[in-house]
């Protein structure tokens, strides 16, 4: 028989780890989902907001979250640098496809080899005074070190939606999402636009990095372990949608949860996966799809 | 003839002085003649990157300052000795490949292999078809099935290598199975070659210690969030809690662990991970309780000839290049591994793979681990393992672990320096 406590301890694990899912895709909904762009390297600069975390707050006593906000425009301005070096090494010659993949990945074996080279393959980690302690809440207990994450991951997504829905620049991203040209006869230049949804979605590495070094300590080939996972959940989510994404992530950190809990954990990855394909069947455009 | 005399005496005591200094100056160093011809290669593959990269380089470094050390001392059979070694970034699928690339294009003389069971199984059908000696490091049982006369293991469990892995856990559990009650146990494993097979020789164990399997479940080691586990283990109320984990998945059980409170009486089997420095600095109070194995620390009792001065080297050399500062957990043991290759070599006065493998079964090699003797299927003829709880860990820097600080041997009862802490849930973290 089921236990009452049980389930509900699993269906809030789940949602925890949903928040995380959803900090380390949402970058992935915005190249891949509405630019079009397989930037497989995305765990790279996750990585990287990891290690940028654990370096300063190694020499500078501060909290690792605000080390990940504060990294934003830096994280931003090299999205927006790595975008340049694409479009004009391969969207202007319209070689993106396989090529583009091929920069990407070598990008991410790039980054990889640096951040040995720099920080050898020790693990690293962060201190903060919410990694360790719980809140217990009747029959519910909430890692601090997973609901800091989930509750800024959210926070972060639900600014990131609001500037999409309500500035000029955002509705510009999503209107580059549905019909580049027709954007470009509207006298907005696609390339521009897309180097800032491009920069953004670089930028949210930076606290989706943060939150990987809070959850777990890092080391450079960890990066690998989330990409399958987070392309699964950016199409479950419907690719463009940051609400059916959200919707994605906390499905699969709830099925993976209540997998491990109940019937084993080796089986969670397969099951949320299974879940996956057959959410597609029934409906390929995704979750909130169009 | 009056005037010679002098002259001879003159003559002898230059030839004394000469003989003097020539025995003073010249020879320490004679028997140190440089190496020279072509190297002698040794070949392998090392996770250099991946999971088991925090071991591996260390690994790597112990074994580097024994070529440089061999290398000063003449070299193997009067040749330079080299290391060819590949990353192989702790896939197992890279490891045949890497393998076939050492023995057929680099052409190496020896072959050793990497550490850790997972990258050491892949690479024994190539060693096999290539019909080269073996040495094992850290590789659990993996001759079990191909009974590979010329695999030898550098590992100390002994010729039952599953069950023995977690026998001190076992013994801990016995001798307290009535003052605590115990009668259940639970166990989460890593679904992995080397756990599988110590949580194997565990199921055995546990028969004979007359526990009742509650919870026996295997999970994936990619796991991000590792309460889910913790809760389904401690809803079955086990007394005793055992884990076959690697280092990454050891921090997170640890962590939810503690953040979920778990309660029980005996933890935690055979966690690999608290042994490596950035492990036990990460987790720091955390694993204040902890019971699980170790191979060798720097107790009194097992500060073997020349290990002290090798760990002192491999702490200045590893001190900045993000390798295990401390280097306890595996340097010792891969700098081993190359003395017995390089001892076989020597003796058999051969690169003959036969020979050398026939000297390695049948010789007892002094090593900075101790004396290393092998017996049935290539494992150590004797176990030499230890039994080890956390206890009294207070912060979090490398100091707080430096010496074996905090790690206390609790099994057996040769190298025993205190009593177990019980039960675990009343150790504060």
């Amino acid at each position: 028989m089921v236990s009452v406590d049980l389930l509900i301890n699993a269906i809030v694990a789940g949602i925890l780890l949903g928040g995380f899912y959803a900090a380390v895709t949402v970058g992935i909904t915005i190249s891949f989902g509405m630019l079009d762009i397989a930037n497989i390297a995305q765990p790279a600069f996750i990585l990287l907001g990891s290690y940028a975390s654990y370096i300063i707050t190694y020499y500078v006593h501060v909290d690792p979250i605000l080390v990940g906000v504060l990294m934003l425009p830096v994280f931003y301005v090299i999205g927006m640098a790595v975008y340049r070096l694409y479009y004009y090494s391969f969207e202007l010659r319209g070689e993106q496809s396989i090529q583009g993949l091929a920069f990407f990945f070598g990008l991410l074996f790039v980054a990889e080899v640096s951040l040995v080279l720099i920080f050898g393959v020790d693990y690293r980690f962060v201190e903060a005074p919410y990694i360790g302690p719980s809140l217990h809440a009747g029959i519910v207990d909430l890692p601090l070190r997973m609901l800091i994450p989930c509750l800024v991951s959210l926070i972060m997504i639900a600014l990131l939606q609001l500037y999409l829905s309500r500035s000029f620049i955002g509705r510009a991203i999503l209107a580059v999402s549905q019909d580049g040209l027709a954007l470009q006869l509207m006298a907005a230049s696609p390339t521009r636009i897309k180097q800032i949804a491009f920069g953004i979605s670089v930028a949210t590495c930076s606290l989706a990095g943060t939150f990987l070094i809070i959850i777990q300590p890092i080391e450079p080939s960890i990066g690998r372990d989330y990409i399958g996972r987070i392309f699964a959940i950016c199409v479950l989510g419907g690719m463009t949608s940051f609400p059916g994404m959200v919707a994605a992530a906390l499905l699969i950190g709830i099925v993976e949860s209540i997998t491990a809990t109940f019937y084993g954990p080796s089986w969670a990855p397969a099951v949320a996966f299974g879940f996956l394909l057959i959410t597609l069947a029934v409906r390929p455009a995704g979750l909130a799809g169009r | 003839m009056i005037g010679q005399k002098p002259s001879i005496e003159r003559g002898f005591r230059r030839l004394s002085l000469m003989v003097v200094l020539w025995l003073l100056l010249v020879a320490p160093f004679a028997s140190a003649q440089t190496p020279n011809g072509e190297p002698i290669t040794i070949g392998f593959s090392m996770p250099l990157t991946g999971g088991l990269a925090v071991n591996g380089t260390s690994g790597l470094l112990g074994m580097q300052i024994w070529a440089e050390d061999q290398n000063q001392k003449g070299g193997l059979l009067g040749r330079p000795v080299k290391l060819v070694y590949y990353d192989d970034q702790t896939n197992p699928a890279l490891v045949p490949g890497i393998y076939t690339k050492l023995i057929e294009v680099d052409k190496v003389d020896l072959v050793v292999s990497a550490y850790g069971t997972n990258v050491t199984a892949p690479a024994l059908p190539v060693i096999i078809q290539h019909n080269k000696t073996f040495m094992g490091l850290f590789a659990m049982d993996v001759n079990e099935e191909f009974r590979y006369p010329k695999y030898f293991s550098m590992l100390p469990v002994g010729p039952d290598p599953r069950a023995a892995i977690s026998e001190g856990f076992f013994e801990i559990v016995k001798a307290n199975k009535d003052k605590l009650g115990l009668k259940t146990i639970a166990l989460g494993v890593d679904d992995g070659e080397a756990t599988r097979n110590t949580a194997d020789g565990a199921r055995a164990n546990i028969k004979k210690a007359g526990l009742q399997i509650v919870y026996d479940k295997t999970y994936p080691p990619t796991t991000t969030d590792y309460s889910p586990i913790i809760r389904a283990i401690q809803a079955t109320n086990p007394d005793v809690v055992f884990f076959a984990s690697y280092p990454p998945d050891s921090v997170g059980l640890i962590r939810a662990m503690h953040e979920i409170g778990l309660n029980t009486k005996i933890c935690c089997g055979t966690m690999t991970g608290p042994q490596s420095t950035s492990i036990k600095t990460s987790l720091g109070p955390m694993l204040n309780g902890i019971i699980t194995f170790d191979f060798w620390l720097p107790a009194p009792a097992l500060r073997f000839p020349g290990v002290m001065e090798f760990l002192d080297r491999y702490q200045k050399q590893a001190a900045g290049k993000g390798v295990d500062p401390l280097g306890y957990y595996l340097a010792p043991w891969a700098y081993a591994d190359l003395q017995v290759l390089g001892q076989a070599v020597e003796g058999a006065k051969s690169l003959d793979q036969d020979k050398i493998a026939d000297y390695i079964r049948n010789h007892t090699f002094k090593t900075v681990i101790g004396d290393v003797e092998f017996g049935e299927k290539g494992e150590w003829r004797k176990a030499r393992l230890m039994t080890v709880q956390f206890q009294n860990i207070a912060g979090t820097s490398v100091d707080d672990f430096r010496d074996g600080k905090g790690e206390i041997v609790i099994w057996p009862e040769q190298y025993k320096a205190g009593d177990p802490i019980l039960p675990y849930s009343s150790i504060k973290h």
